[in-house]
């Protein structure tokens, strides 16, 4: 019973990331109708800016964070200049902007190796303090509390800013309609770019997390999560936020359960694909998505 | 004949390498001209070889046997999730094959048979460089005469159309299958001959990087006539060497250029290098106006 | 017997119901024009006729045989074809290539003469080239046969598309909104075309919002008014019909 508890929290804490993470991706896709796949990039390189600003320029955690969540965003402003911006007037705009987010994650990609190198870093000791609390035979760390009420406050932050702030509300519109709010008067290009900012924001601030949790970061530590961040926003529905958070803590728990009825960590994935592919042919609208998915 | 074997001694694995990339690109063609976004060839590619190496190594098949089974293997299982994978539209299509993807690499890495990690070691070298290329040249022939038959406007048909396709008669969950199917059986026999090139395959090979390759292929080349995919792949795949021969060996700089192009390519180019080679040409002009009522 | 038989045809969106018992009759070798207020279900009639959504109830009989339960591809097979109300073209190929690919059901086109390039695959695709060729004259726009159809003016999109239907050799033909947005002179050319048609044996089923057009050419006309059948008959009838004049001709009466 204690084991299984424990496995429930570890699932919550690091389905909160995914869900993090997720958020950032169904974003796009809501309003843009878009796969961004360069988000797995901008998650990495969140990551790799924070540790920077943590080990070179000395920063506590609580400052590199912000500044880091900061520069991802602007990455993903300047994503949107670059790769979809565009492409927006095209006709098959949901595939060019694919392949030129693709581009884009390629070229974020190399720049991490090259800026940040091969290998695998991790933040200082000391970066979080850590105080470790058991209870009832289930241990917890203060870091993996630190990182749900991160995550969480910033979930809750975005629902208030989508739903109480003008820039918010016009973000619903356009993923509503883009032609209407168009008509209506809004600066249709001014609310995509913000879209962006928030998505990449999120998605740095998700690597950063993941960093800290699994205490280790790479170049290609968004490839670990690029799929499973698919998978979480088509269990979850694409297009719908309170989705992804739903489907980032589904899927952390269901990853860990795998692993620990199973015994072995080989199976976890694979389990998650099977459960990714069962949802598009059943239900691909996900839990509670929107959006077309089938051909007419 | 002396610079000719010369040439072949030093270049004879890019240019293996060359034909394989080719072939694969092309089994992707051929379903991405029906209009399908399937991002599943690589692993059907992995199928291929798989079975075949493991048909030769562990039960000594004779190589044509191997070779067949594993491309046909590929073909069976396409048809099993082509027919409710191939429902869905768009992006959810590539989501899915790409989750199918995994599921296979993960198998491979898992069962005993395929050798887990390590892949299967010890395959018998049979594949020779004028193998592959003569299954280029035979799979190139079929499809470039494909395209002018009822399958070949049946695809096109739905890639521009699917519902207009579909009232014109055409039965678009059987051409939508044939063209999975028959991606799948190039694919399948590529891999099989792959695996019987260097001695060993591995799980890594098939995995998301291959299978996102495998479409930067196509775009880059072009996804309009035949000859684009073996455009691009010839291209990219020679671009290291390339690079290393004007003194850039650094992995980034090398994985930013690919980016780079792909950028390039669908932001000022979105029918890929093929449509450079003369705009008439590369735009099919396959059924000619000159009629008997003179018109042109 | 009636080459298409309407039967109660009903069909529901969510808690819309777009089709209400619908049922009429349409007579081989006739124009018969769907007319109704936007909104009134006359598209989604199509849609059914044509297989791109099942009714939740009712029949429809083509010749006696049923088809409401049949795939799309299949119903065209059986000498259906129909045009989109917002035109659905292959854009990315001329009109030429537009028609030649409506010819699937009339054309055999085997890949095996075809990778071996022989005589009698060439013989064959220049027969067909002239008879792809032949459907873009009679819609008149054949000297654009090499435009891209995403280049071509509105006009001339629409009568793409109804070529590219006669490429089937339909027996009944499903138009909705043929000539919307036409001046006189397209319309003219439309109406001769129409006519010339049922000449040859073929049956039109007619949406249109053009009331002259459709009284002109239609012989028979059948009213839907959210989602149900008012009232099928005559122009002269249609006309005059009083529940008709206050749904949709504005009280006014109408003018042929």
């Amino acid at each position: 019973m204690e084991v299984f508890l424990q496995q429930l929290i570890n699932g919550l804490f690091i389905g909160s990331v995914y869900g993090l993470f997720a958020v950032g991706y169904t974003l796009v896709f809501g309003v843009l109708d878009i796969l961004n796949l360069a988000h797995p990039a901008v998650f990495t390189l969140g990551g790799l800016v924070a540790l920077w600003l943590v080990e070179g320029a000395h920063l506590s955690i609580w400052a590199a964070f912000p500044l880091a969540v900061l520069f991802a965003g602007l990455l993903g402003i300047l994503l949107d200049r670059i790769a979809f911006a565009p492409l927006r007037h095209r006709a098959d705009s949901y595939f060019s902007g694919l392949i030129s987010s693709i581009a884009m994650a390629i070229i974020f990609e190399s720049a991490a190796l090259g800026i940040f190198g091969a290998r695998t870093v991790r933040f200082p000791a000391g970066t979080v303090s850590m105080h470790i609390w058991r209870f009832s035979g289930v241990t917890v760390t203060s870091l993996q509390v630190e990182i749900v009420l991160v995550a969480v406050l910033l979930m809750v932050a975005l629902t208030s800013f989508l739903h109480r702030t003008r820039i918010g509300k016009a973000i619903r519109a356009v993923a509503e309609s883009e032609r209407t709010a168009r008509l209506l008067g809004i600066h249709v290009d001014a609310v995509i770019a913000w879209t962006f900012f928030i998505s990449s924001a999120l998605g740095g601030a998700a690597g950063i997390l993941f960093g800290l949790y699994f205490d280790s970061l790479s170049p290609d530590m968004g490839r670990s999560i690029e799929l499973k961040g698919l998978a979480v926003i088509v269990l979850g529905g694409m297009g719908s936020i309170p989705g992804a958070i739903l489907g980032g803590v589904a899927f952390g728990l269901s990853e860990v359960m795998t692993v620990a009825i199973t015994g072995t960590s080989n199976l976890r994935d694979a389990v998650a694909f099977t459960v990714l592919f069962l949802i598009l042919l059943v239900r691909p609208s996900g839990l509670l998505g929107r959006g077309r998915i089938r051909e007419a | 004949m002396d610079f000719f074997t010369h040439f072949l001694a030093v270049y004879g694995s890019l240019i293996n390498f060359i034909g394989i990339n080719a072939l694969l690109a092309l089994s992707l063609y051929v379903t991405l001209s029906a209009g399908q976004l399937s991002l599943g060839n690589a692993a059907f590619a992995g199928i291929g070889a798989y079975s075949a190496g493991v048909l030769t190594m562990h039960y000594n098949a004779p190589f044509v046997v191997s070779i067949i089974t594993g491309a046909l293997l590929a073909g069976i299982v396409a048809l099993a999730i082509g027919l409710p994978v191939l429902r869905l539209r768009g992006v959810f299509l590539a989501i899915a094959t790409l989750g199918f993807g995994e599921v296979v690499r993960i198998a491979a890495v898992n069962l005993d048979i395929t050798g887990g990690a390590q892949g299967l070691v010890g395959i018998p070298n049979k594949t020779t460089t004028w193998m592959i290329f003569l299954a280029l040249a035979a799979a190139s022939y079929f499809i470039a005469r494909m395209r002018t038959s009822r399958i070949g406007w049946s695809f096109e048909s739905i890639r521009e159309d699917e519902t207009a396709a579909a009232v014109t008669g055409i039965n678009t969950t059987y051409y939508k299958t044939l063209s999975f199917t028959i991606g799948a059986i190039i694919a399948g026999l590529t891999g099989a001959l792959y695996a019987h090139l260097n001695y060993i395959i591995t799980p890594g090979e098939f995995g998301f990087s291959a299978a996102v390759n495998l479409l930067i292929y196509n775009i880059v080349g072009g996804t309009q006539y035949w000859v684009g995919p073996l455009l691009g792949a010839t291209l990219l795949t020679s671009l290291p060497e390339v690079l290393r021969g004007i003194g850039v060996t650094a992995g980034p700089i090398r994985m930013c250029v690919n980016g780079v192009i792909l950028l390039l390519v669908i932001l000022y180019l979105p029918n890929g290098l093929v449509s450079l080679f003369g705009r008439a040409s590369a735009r099919k002009t396959k059924v000619r106006a000159d009629s008997p009522s003179g018109e042109v | 017997m009636m080459l298409l038989q309407i039967d109660r045809i009903t069909r529901n969106f969510g808690g819309v119901c777009a089709l209400e018992s619908v049922s009429f009759p349409v007579e081989r070798g006739t124009i018969h024009g769907l007319i109704g207020p936007n909104g009134a279900g006359k598209t989604t009639l199509i849609n059914v006729l044509s297989g791109l959504i099942k009714p939740d109830s009712g029949s429809i009989l083509l010749d006696g045989a049923p088809i409401h339960h049949l795939p799309p591809h299949r119903i065209a097979a059986l000498g259906v074809a129909r045009t989109f109300q917002n035109i659905r073209l292959f854009p990315a190929m001329n009109c030429l290539e537009n028609v030649v690919a409506g010819q699937h059901l009339v054309a055999g086109r085997p890949l095996f003469p075809r990778l071996l390039n022989l005589p009698s695959a060439r013989r064959e695709e220049q027969t067909y080239r002239e008879q792809a060729m032949a459907c873009l004259e009679r819609v008149g726009i054949a000297r654009r046969a090499q435009v891209l159809a995403r280049s071509l003016s509105y006009g001339e999109r629409r009568r793409l598309e109804i070529a590219r239907a006669l490429a089937m050799r339909p027996r009944l033909l499903l138009l909705d909104e043929p000539v919307a947005g036409m001046r006189r002179r397209g319309l003219e050319q439309v109406g001769d075309l129409l006519v010339s048609l049922i000449n040859e044996n073929m049956t039109i089923l007619l949406i249109e919002h053009n009331m002259s057009f459709v009284m002109r050419v239609c012989s028979t006309i059948t009213v839907l008014n959210f989602g149900s059948t008012l009232t099928t008959g005559t122009p002269e009838e249609i006309g005059q019909h009083p529940q008709v004049i206050e749904a949709y001709l504005g009280g006014a009466g109408c003018h042929a």
